[in-house]
Protein backbone atom coordinates (compact mmCIF):
# COMPACT_ATOMS: atom_id res chain seq x y z
CA UNK A 1 0.00 0.00 0.00
CA UNK A 2 1.02 3.48 -0.47
CA UNK A 3 1.87 5.78 2.30
CA UNK A 4 -0.66 8.20 3.21
CA UNK A 5 0.18 11.37 3.76
CA UNK A 6 0.97 12.97 6.71
CA UNK A 7 -1.98 15.67 8.16
CA UNK A 8 0.55 18.88 8.14
CA UNK A 9 -0.31 22.44 9.38
CA UNK A 10 1.17 24.05 6.84
CA UNK A 11 1.89 23.29 3.20
CA UNK A 12 4.13 24.40 -0.01
CA UNK A 13 1.47 25.73 -2.63
CA UNK A 14 1.97 27.17 -5.52
CA UNK A 15 -0.69 28.70 -8.37
CA UNK A 16 -0.80 31.46 -10.71
CA UNK A 17 -2.27 34.55 -9.52
CA UNK A 18 -3.54 37.12 -12.41
CA UNK A 19 -0.87 34.99 -14.41
CA UNK A 20 1.82 35.36 -12.14
CA UNK A 21 3.19 32.52 -10.93
CA UNK A 22 2.65 32.46 -6.69
CA UNK A 23 4.78 30.08 -4.68
CA UNK A 24 4.24 30.54 -0.47
CA UNK A 25 4.14 27.80 2.56
CA UNK A 26 0.84 28.75 4.37
CA UNK A 27 -0.52 27.64 7.22
CA UNK A 28 -3.58 24.97 6.54
CA UNK A 29 -5.99 26.88 7.71
CA UNK A 30 -5.55 29.69 5.76
CA UNK A 31 -8.17 30.88 3.42
CA UNK A 32 -7.73 31.74 0.04
CA UNK A 33 -9.03 35.36 0.88
CA UNK A 34 -5.94 35.90 3.52
CA UNK A 35 -3.94 34.78 1.25
CA UNK A 36 -4.84 37.31 -1.03
CA UNK A 37 -5.54 40.22 0.89
CA UNK A 38 -2.57 40.05 3.41
CA UNK A 39 0.05 37.71 1.56
CA UNK A 40 -0.01 39.45 -1.92
CA UNK A 41 -1.39 42.61 -1.21
CA UNK A 42 -4.14 41.93 -3.31
CA UNK A 43 -7.22 44.38 -1.09
CA UNK A 44 -9.34 44.44 -3.98
CA UNK A 45 -10.69 41.38 -2.97
CA UNK A 46 -12.73 42.39 0.13
CA UNK A 47 -14.16 40.28 2.93
CA UNK A 48 -17.57 40.99 4.13
CA UNK A 49 -19.35 38.48 6.20
CA UNK A 50 -16.87 35.54 5.84
CA UNK A 51 -19.36 32.49 5.66
CA UNK A 52 -20.39 32.81 2.08
CA UNK A 53 -23.29 34.98 2.16
CA UNK A 54 -22.18 38.35 0.63
CA UNK A 55 -20.27 37.71 -1.77
CA UNK A 56 -17.56 40.44 -1.57
CA UNK A 57 -14.48 38.17 -1.72
CA UNK A 58 -15.28 36.64 -4.64
CA UNK A 59 -12.72 35.93 -7.42
CA UNK A 60 -12.43 33.34 -10.02
CA UNK A 61 -10.66 30.28 -9.83
CA UNK A 62 -9.99 28.36 -12.69
CA UNK A 63 -12.33 30.23 -14.36
CA UNK A 64 -15.10 30.11 -12.09
CA UNK A 65 -16.36 32.69 -9.50
CA UNK A 66 -15.86 30.99 -6.04
CA UNK A 67 -16.32 32.63 -2.53
CA UNK A 68 -12.30 33.19 -1.67
CA UNK A 69 -13.60 33.12 2.12
CA UNK A 70 -15.15 29.82 1.59
CA UNK A 71 -11.87 27.81 0.04
CA UNK A 72 -8.96 27.33 1.43
CA UNK A 73 -5.79 28.62 0.07
CA UNK A 74 -4.13 25.18 0.18
CA UNK A 75 -6.96 23.96 -2.59
CA UNK A 76 -6.27 26.40 -4.67
CA UNK A 77 -3.12 24.45 -4.96
CA UNK A 78 -2.18 24.63 -9.05
CA UNK A 79 -5.19 26.38 -9.66
CA UNK A 80 -5.03 29.78 -11.71
CA UNK A 81 -6.85 32.81 -9.61
CA UNK A 82 -8.02 35.76 -10.73
CA UNK A 83 -8.81 39.17 -8.52
CA UNK A 84 -10.24 41.93 -9.30
CA UNK A 85 -6.81 43.51 -9.98
CA UNK A 86 -6.25 41.00 -12.55
CA UNK A 87 -9.37 42.37 -14.66
CA UNK A 88 -8.61 45.56 -14.48
CA UNK A 89 -6.61 47.66 -17.38
CA UNK A 90 -3.21 49.42 -16.16
CA UNK A 91 -4.63 52.53 -17.37
CA UNK A 92 -8.65 53.20 -17.05
CA UNK A 93 -11.38 51.16 -16.82
CA UNK A 94 -12.69 47.80 -18.14
CA UNK A 95 -16.29 48.24 -19.74
CA UNK A 96 -17.89 46.66 -17.00
CA UNK A 97 -15.95 48.67 -14.78
CA UNK A 98 -17.04 51.81 -16.87
CA UNK A 99 -20.63 50.59 -17.09
CA UNK A 100 -20.91 50.27 -13.37
CA UNK A 101 -19.64 54.20 -12.66
CA UNK A 102 -22.33 55.21 -15.55
CA UNK A 103 -25.31 53.78 -13.99
CA UNK A 104 -24.44 54.35 -10.12
CA UNK A 105 -23.80 50.64 -9.89
CA UNK A 106 -21.90 51.88 -6.76
CA UNK A 107 -21.75 54.15 -3.55
CA UNK A 108 -19.52 52.53 -1.35
CA UNK A 109 -17.75 50.28 -3.42
CA UNK A 110 -17.14 47.40 -0.79
CA UNK A 111 -19.40 45.39 -2.82
CA UNK A 112 -18.00 46.02 -6.60
CA UNK A 113 -15.11 43.57 -6.48
CA UNK A 114 -17.36 40.49 -5.73
CA UNK A 115 -19.94 41.88 -8.54
CA UNK A 116 -17.27 42.61 -11.37
CA UNK A 117 -15.92 39.17 -10.03
CA UNK A 118 -19.06 37.40 -10.50
CA UNK A 119 -19.40 39.16 -13.88
CA UNK A 120 -16.29 38.38 -15.15
CA UNK A 121 -16.79 34.53 -14.70
CA UNK A 122 -20.24 34.26 -16.62
CA UNK A 123 -21.64 33.99 -20.37
CA UNK A 124 -23.46 36.78 -21.38
CA UNK A 125 -25.61 34.47 -23.40
CA UNK A 126 -26.19 32.82 -20.43
CA UNK A 127 -27.92 35.30 -18.84
CA UNK A 128 -29.76 36.61 -21.56
CA UNK A 129 -32.57 38.88 -19.99
CA UNK A 130 -32.98 41.11 -17.01
CA UNK A 131 -34.47 38.56 -14.29
CA UNK A 132 -31.70 35.94 -15.26
CA UNK A 133 -29.30 38.50 -14.56
CA UNK A 134 -31.30 39.60 -11.36
CA UNK A 135 -30.63 35.87 -10.63
CA UNK A 136 -26.99 35.94 -10.90
CA UNK A 137 -26.24 39.17 -9.20
CA UNK A 138 -28.41 37.47 -6.21
CA UNK A 139 -25.06 35.67 -4.81
CA UNK A 140 -23.77 39.38 -4.42
CA UNK A 141 -25.02 41.94 -1.72
CA UNK A 142 -25.22 45.81 -2.13
CA UNK A 143 -25.89 47.84 0.85
CA UNK A 144 -26.14 51.34 -0.90
CA UNK A 145 -27.70 51.19 -4.46
CA UNK A 146 -30.65 49.01 -4.26
CA UNK A 147 -29.37 46.80 -6.80
CA UNK A 148 -31.39 49.38 -9.58
CA UNK A 149 -28.13 51.01 -10.83
CA UNK A 150 -26.05 47.35 -10.70
CA UNK A 151 -28.67 45.85 -13.23
CA UNK A 152 -28.56 49.29 -15.60
CA UNK A 153 -24.65 48.50 -15.69
CA UNK A 154 -24.82 45.30 -16.54
CA UNK A 155 -27.56 45.58 -19.15
CA UNK A 156 -26.03 48.55 -20.65
CA UNK A 157 -22.15 46.58 -20.50
CA UNK A 158 -23.55 43.53 -22.19
CA UNK A 159 -25.30 45.95 -24.67
CA UNK A 160 -29.06 45.20 -23.80
CA UNK A 161 -31.92 47.73 -23.93
CA UNK A 162 -33.10 48.52 -20.53
CA UNK B 1 -14.40 34.73 11.82
CA UNK B 2 -11.41 32.25 11.11
CA UNK B 3 -10.51 28.86 10.67
CA UNK B 4 -9.40 27.31 13.54
CA UNK B 5 -6.00 25.20 13.65
CA UNK B 6 -5.93 21.85 11.67
CA UNK B 7 -3.74 19.42 10.33
CA UNK B 8 -4.84 19.28 6.26
CA UNK B 9 -4.29 16.05 4.43
CA UNK B 10 -4.58 15.53 0.70
CA UNK B 11 -4.29 12.10 -0.40
CA UNK B 12 -4.79 10.66 -4.16
CA UNK B 13 -6.40 7.62 -3.34
CA UNK B 14 -9.79 6.62 -1.70
CA UNK B 15 -7.59 4.05 0.04
CA UNK B 16 -5.72 6.92 1.92
CA UNK B 17 -8.82 8.82 2.51
CA UNK B 18 -10.16 5.85 4.54
CA UNK B 19 -7.48 5.26 6.12
CA UNK B 20 -6.97 8.77 7.65
CA UNK B 21 -10.70 8.53 8.70
CA UNK B 22 -9.51 4.90 10.17
CA UNK B 23 -6.69 6.98 11.88
CA UNK B 24 -8.67 9.90 13.61
CA UNK B 25 -11.69 8.77 13.45
CA UNK B 26 -13.97 11.42 14.77
CA UNK B 27 -11.39 14.21 15.03
CA UNK B 28 -11.12 13.94 11.23
CA UNK B 29 -13.76 15.50 8.77
CA UNK B 30 -13.86 14.61 4.97
CA UNK B 31 -13.48 18.31 2.94
CA UNK B 32 -15.56 18.21 -0.36
CA UNK B 33 -16.30 21.46 -2.22
CA UNK B 34 -16.07 22.75 1.96
CA UNK B 35 -19.24 24.82 1.16
CA UNK B 36 -20.78 23.97 4.60
CA UNK B 37 -17.69 23.16 6.15
CA UNK B 38 -15.42 26.28 5.90
CA UNK B 39 -18.30 28.22 7.46
CA UNK B 40 -18.18 26.02 10.07
CA UNK B 41 -14.61 26.15 10.75
CA UNK B 42 -15.36 30.16 10.08
CA UNK B 43 -17.80 29.92 12.96
CA UNK B 44 -15.97 28.00 15.10
CA UNK B 45 -18.94 25.60 15.22
CA UNK B 46 -16.78 22.54 13.85
CA UNK B 47 -12.78 22.08 15.20
CA UNK B 48 -11.47 19.11 13.67
CA UNK B 49 -7.92 17.88 14.12
CA UNK B 50 -7.36 16.60 10.93
CA UNK B 51 -9.37 17.87 7.17
CA UNK B 52 -9.02 15.45 4.74
CA UNK B 53 -9.09 16.75 1.29
CA UNK B 54 -10.82 14.37 -1.25
CA UNK B 55 -9.81 16.88 -4.24
CA UNK B 56 -7.16 14.70 -5.84
CA UNK B 57 -9.15 11.09 -5.70
CA UNK B 58 -9.62 10.73 -9.11
CA UNK B 59 -12.26 7.37 -9.01
CA UNK B 60 -14.73 10.40 -6.28
CA UNK B 61 -14.83 13.03 -9.49
CA UNK B 62 -16.78 11.23 -11.18
CA UNK B 63 -20.28 11.24 -12.84
CA UNK B 64 -21.52 7.73 -14.14
CA UNK B 65 -24.24 5.56 -15.41
CA UNK B 66 -24.19 2.15 -14.60
CA UNK B 67 -25.10 -0.09 -11.61
CA UNK B 68 -27.60 1.50 -9.34
CA UNK B 69 -28.57 4.09 -11.66
CA UNK B 70 -26.96 7.39 -11.79
CA UNK B 71 -23.61 7.20 -9.81
CA UNK B 72 -22.53 10.61 -8.46
CA UNK B 73 -18.94 10.20 -6.79
CA UNK B 74 -17.82 12.77 -3.57
CA UNK B 75 -15.79 15.38 -5.45
CA UNK B 76 -18.64 16.24 -8.28
CA UNK B 77 -19.77 19.79 -8.16
CA UNK B 78 -23.14 20.88 -7.92
CA UNK B 79 -22.28 22.72 -11.02
CA UNK B 80 -20.53 19.96 -13.04
CA UNK B 81 -23.87 18.40 -12.31
CA UNK B 82 -26.05 20.91 -13.32
CA UNK B 83 -24.44 21.15 -16.25
CA UNK B 84 -24.18 17.55 -17.20
CA UNK B 85 -25.96 16.13 -20.02
CA UNK B 86 -25.99 12.70 -17.98
CA UNK B 87 -27.69 14.09 -15.45
CA UNK B 88 -30.45 15.86 -17.39
CA UNK B 89 -31.34 13.01 -19.10
CA UNK B 90 -31.55 10.46 -16.20
CA UNK B 91 -32.36 12.58 -13.39
CA UNK B 92 -34.09 15.27 -14.46
CA UNK B 93 -35.29 16.06 -11.15
CA UNK B 94 -31.42 16.40 -9.95
CA UNK B 95 -31.15 18.77 -12.72
CA UNK B 96 -33.78 20.71 -11.59
CA UNK B 97 -33.26 20.75 -8.37
CA UNK B 98 -29.20 22.06 -8.86
CA UNK B 99 -30.31 25.27 -9.51
CA UNK B 100 -31.91 26.05 -6.21
CA UNK B 101 -28.79 25.15 -4.00
CA UNK B 102 -27.05 28.25 -2.86
CA UNK B 103 -25.64 30.57 -5.27
CA UNK B 104 -23.83 29.81 -8.65
CA UNK B 105 -20.53 30.94 -6.60
CA UNK B 106 -21.16 27.84 -4.00
CA UNK B 107 -21.75 25.55 -6.48
CA UNK B 108 -19.29 26.03 -8.18
CA UNK B 109 -17.29 24.08 -5.14
CA UNK B 110 -19.85 22.79 -3.24
CA UNK B 111 -20.85 18.91 -3.97
CA UNK B 112 -23.86 17.24 -4.57
CA UNK B 113 -22.48 14.66 -2.01
CA UNK B 114 -21.09 16.72 -0.01
CA UNK B 115 -24.37 18.41 0.58
CA UNK B 116 -26.28 14.96 1.25
CA UNK B 117 -23.38 14.27 3.98
CA UNK B 118 -24.24 17.54 5.36
CA UNK B 119 -28.25 16.92 5.65
CA UNK B 120 -29.01 20.32 6.40
CA UNK B 121 -32.73 20.13 6.79
CA UNK B 122 -33.85 22.91 4.87
CA UNK B 123 -31.43 21.69 1.70
CA UNK B 124 -33.14 20.43 -1.40
CA UNK B 125 -30.81 17.38 -2.32
CA UNK B 126 -31.07 15.51 0.59
CA UNK B 127 -35.16 15.84 -0.33
CA UNK B 128 -34.54 15.04 -3.99
CA UNK B 129 -32.51 11.99 -2.77
CA UNK B 130 -35.50 10.81 -0.47
CA UNK B 131 -38.03 11.36 -2.69
CA UNK B 132 -36.14 9.44 -5.63
CA UNK B 133 -34.68 6.73 -3.01
CA UNK B 134 -31.34 7.23 -4.01
CA UNK B 135 -29.03 4.56 -2.16
CA UNK B 136 -25.87 5.92 -0.25
CA UNK B 137 -22.21 3.97 -0.99
CA UNK B 138 -20.52 4.36 1.77
CA UNK B 139 -17.19 3.15 2.79
CA UNK B 140 -14.71 2.84 5.78
CA UNK B 141 -11.30 1.19 5.76
CA UNK B 142 -12.56 -2.25 6.55
CA UNK B 143 -16.06 -2.23 4.82
CA UNK B 144 -18.70 -0.98 2.67
CA UNK B 145 -22.16 -0.69 3.05
CA UNK B 146 -25.68 1.16 0.82
CA UNK B 147 -27.79 2.90 3.09
CA UNK B 148 -31.29 3.77 1.61
CA UNK B 149 -31.74 7.71 1.63
CA UNK B 150 -34.87 6.25 3.68
CA UNK B 151 -32.81 5.02 6.81
CA UNK B 152 -29.76 7.64 6.09
CA UNK B 153 -31.21 11.15 7.71
CA UNK B 154 -31.05 10.82 11.52
CA UNK B 155 -31.58 14.39 12.63
CA UNK B 156 -30.37 17.79 11.67
CA UNK B 157 -27.27 17.94 10.47
CA UNK B 158 -26.95 13.92 11.84
CA UNK B 159 -26.87 10.93 9.09
CA UNK B 160 -26.30 6.81 9.77
CA UNK B 161 -22.53 7.71 8.90
CA UNK B 162 -19.92 6.43 11.42
CA UNK B 163 -16.97 8.57 12.06
CA UNK B 164 -14.59 6.39 10.60
CA UNK B 165 -16.70 6.17 7.35
CA UNK B 166 -17.35 8.68 3.91
CA UNK B 167 -19.68 8.85 1.71
CA UNK B 168 -18.04 7.90 -1.40
CA UNK B 169 -21.07 8.39 -3.80
CA UNK B 170 -24.73 8.91 -4.04
CA UNK B 171 -26.68 6.55 -6.58
CA UNK B 172 -30.35 7.87 -8.15
CA UNK B 173 -32.22 5.32 -9.61
CA UNK B 174 -32.65 6.60 -13.28
CA UNK B 175 -35.85 8.23 -14.67
CA UNK B 176 -37.12 7.92 -18.15
CA UNK B 177 -40.65 8.17 -17.47
CA UNK B 178 -41.80 9.80 -13.92
CA UNK B 179 -42.92 13.25 -13.84
CA UNK B 180 -40.75 15.13 -11.63
CA UNK B 181 -40.71 18.80 -10.10
CA UNK B 182 -39.24 20.68 -6.92
CA UNK B 183 -40.95 24.28 -5.66
CA UNK B 184 -39.40 26.02 -2.99
CA UNK B 185 -40.38 29.27 -0.85
CA UNK B 186 -37.28 30.87 0.01
CA UNK B 187 -36.78 34.65 1.54
CA UNK B 188 -34.33 35.37 -1.38
CA UNK B 189 -33.10 33.71 -4.63
CA UNK B 190 -30.47 30.92 -3.25
CA UNK B 191 -31.09 31.55 0.34
CA UNK B 192 -32.03 28.35 2.21
CA UNK B 193 -35.97 27.62 1.47
CA UNK B 194 -38.50 28.10 4.50
CA UNK B 195 -40.05 25.25 3.07
CA UNK B 196 -39.92 23.04 -0.24
CA UNK B 197 -40.57 20.15 -2.09
CA UNK B 198 -39.58 17.57 -4.37
CA UNK B 199 -42.07 15.04 -6.20
CA UNK B 200 -41.96 12.01 -8.33
CA UNK B 201 -44.96 11.34 -10.19
CA UNK B 202 -45.70 8.62 -12.58
CA UNK B 203 -49.43 7.83 -14.43
CA UNK B 204 -51.90 5.38 -16.22
CA UNK B 205 -53.06 5.55 -19.43
CA UNK B 206 -56.11 6.84 -18.18
CA UNK B 207 -54.93 10.02 -16.76
CA UNK B 208 -54.64 9.01 -12.92
CA UNK B 209 -51.92 8.47 -10.63
CA UNK B 210 -50.26 4.85 -10.47
CA UNK B 211 -47.69 6.33 -7.69
CA UNK B 212 -46.56 9.31 -6.43
CA UNK B 213 -43.80 10.13 -4.25
CA UNK B 214 -43.18 13.46 -2.07
CA UNK B 215 -40.12 14.42 -0.19
CA UNK B 216 -40.57 17.46 1.91
CA UNK B 217 -37.47 20.01 3.12
CA UNK B 218 -37.24 22.92 5.06
CA UNK B 219 -40.09 21.90 7.54
CA UNK B 220 -38.90 19.31 9.96
CA UNK B 221 -35.40 17.99 11.75
CA UNK B 222 -35.14 16.10 8.51
CA UNK B 223 -36.24 15.59 4.82
CA UNK B 224 -39.44 13.70 5.20
CA UNK B 225 -41.80 11.59 2.74
CA UNK B 226 -45.95 12.37 2.88
CA UNK B 227 -47.32 8.84 2.91
CA UNK B 228 -50.86 9.99 3.45
CA UNK B 229 -50.45 12.10 0.47
CA UNK B 230 -48.87 9.45 -2.04
CA UNK B 231 -51.55 7.15 -0.46
CA UNK B 232 -54.62 9.46 -1.39
CA UNK B 233 -53.03 10.11 -5.08
CA UNK B 234 -52.57 6.74 -5.73
CA UNK B 235 -55.12 5.30 -8.03
CA UNK B 236 -56.76 8.68 -8.61
CA UNK B 237 -57.61 11.97 -10.74
CA UNK B 238 -55.76 15.24 -10.10
CA UNK B 239 -58.95 17.14 -9.71
CA UNK B 240 -58.95 20.73 -8.23
CA UNK B 241 -60.98 18.64 -4.97
CA UNK B 242 -57.87 16.75 -4.85
CA UNK B 243 -55.43 19.38 -5.00
CA UNK B 244 -57.55 21.19 -1.99
CA UNK B 245 -57.09 17.73 -0.20
CA UNK B 246 -53.37 17.10 -0.10
CA UNK B 247 -52.60 20.96 0.56
CA UNK B 248 -54.81 20.42 3.88
CA UNK B 249 -53.08 16.73 4.50
CA UNK B 250 -49.13 17.77 4.38
CA UNK B 251 -51.02 21.15 6.21
CA UNK B 252 -51.83 19.05 8.65
CA UNK B 253 -49.92 15.89 9.13
CA UNK B 254 -46.07 17.12 8.01
CA UNK B 255 -43.88 16.99 11.23
CA UNK B 256 -42.69 20.81 11.78
CA UNK B 257 -40.51 22.14 14.27
CA UNK B 258 -37.72 24.57 12.16
CA UNK B 259 -38.97 27.89 12.92
CA UNK B 260 -36.35 30.70 13.02
CA UNK B 261 -36.79 34.65 12.31
CA UNK B 262 -37.90 33.89 9.04
CA UNK B 263 -40.41 31.92 9.62
CA UNK B 264 -42.44 30.39 12.81
CA UNK B 265 -43.78 26.36 12.31
CA UNK B 266 -47.27 27.01 11.40
CA UNK B 267 -46.47 29.35 8.72
CA UNK B 268 -43.57 26.63 7.45
CA UNK B 269 -46.73 24.22 7.71
CA UNK B 270 -49.08 26.49 5.60
CA UNK B 271 -46.21 27.04 3.10
CA UNK B 272 -45.33 23.29 2.90
CA UNK B 273 -49.41 22.80 2.06
CA UNK B 274 -49.41 24.91 -0.86
CA UNK B 275 -46.66 23.57 -2.27
CA UNK B 276 -48.07 20.45 -2.16
CA UNK B 277 -50.78 21.70 -4.16
CA UNK B 278 -48.28 23.56 -6.83
CA UNK B 279 -45.90 20.86 -6.83
CA UNK B 280 -48.68 18.15 -7.41
CA UNK B 281 -50.40 20.19 -10.05
CA UNK B 282 -47.31 20.78 -11.92
CA UNK B 283 -46.51 16.70 -12.27
CA UNK B 284 -50.09 16.47 -13.11
CA UNK B 285 -50.10 18.69 -15.67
Amino acid sequence: MKPVPEPTGSLAVSMAVNGRAVERTVDSRRLLADLLRDDLRLTGTHLGCEHGVCGACTVLVDGQPVRSCLMLAVQADGCEVTTVEGITPEDGLSPMQQAFKDHHGLQCGFCTPGFLMTLAGVEPEDHPDEESVRELLAGNLCRCTGYEGIVDAVMAAWDRSG
Amino acid sequence: MKPPLFRYARPDSIDGVLRLLAEHGGGARVLAGGQSLVPLLNFRLARPDVLVDIAMVDELSRITIGGGGLRIGASVTQRAAETSDDVARHCPLLSKALPLVGHLQNRARGTVVGSIAHADPSAELPAVALVLDATMAVRSATAERIIPAGEFFLGPFTTALEPDEMLAEVRFPTETTARTAIEEIAPRSGDFAIAGLAGRLTTTGGGRVRDAALALFGVGSVPQRLPEVERLLEGEEVTSEMLAEVAHITRTTARSGSEDIHADAAYRARVAGELTRRVVEEMAA
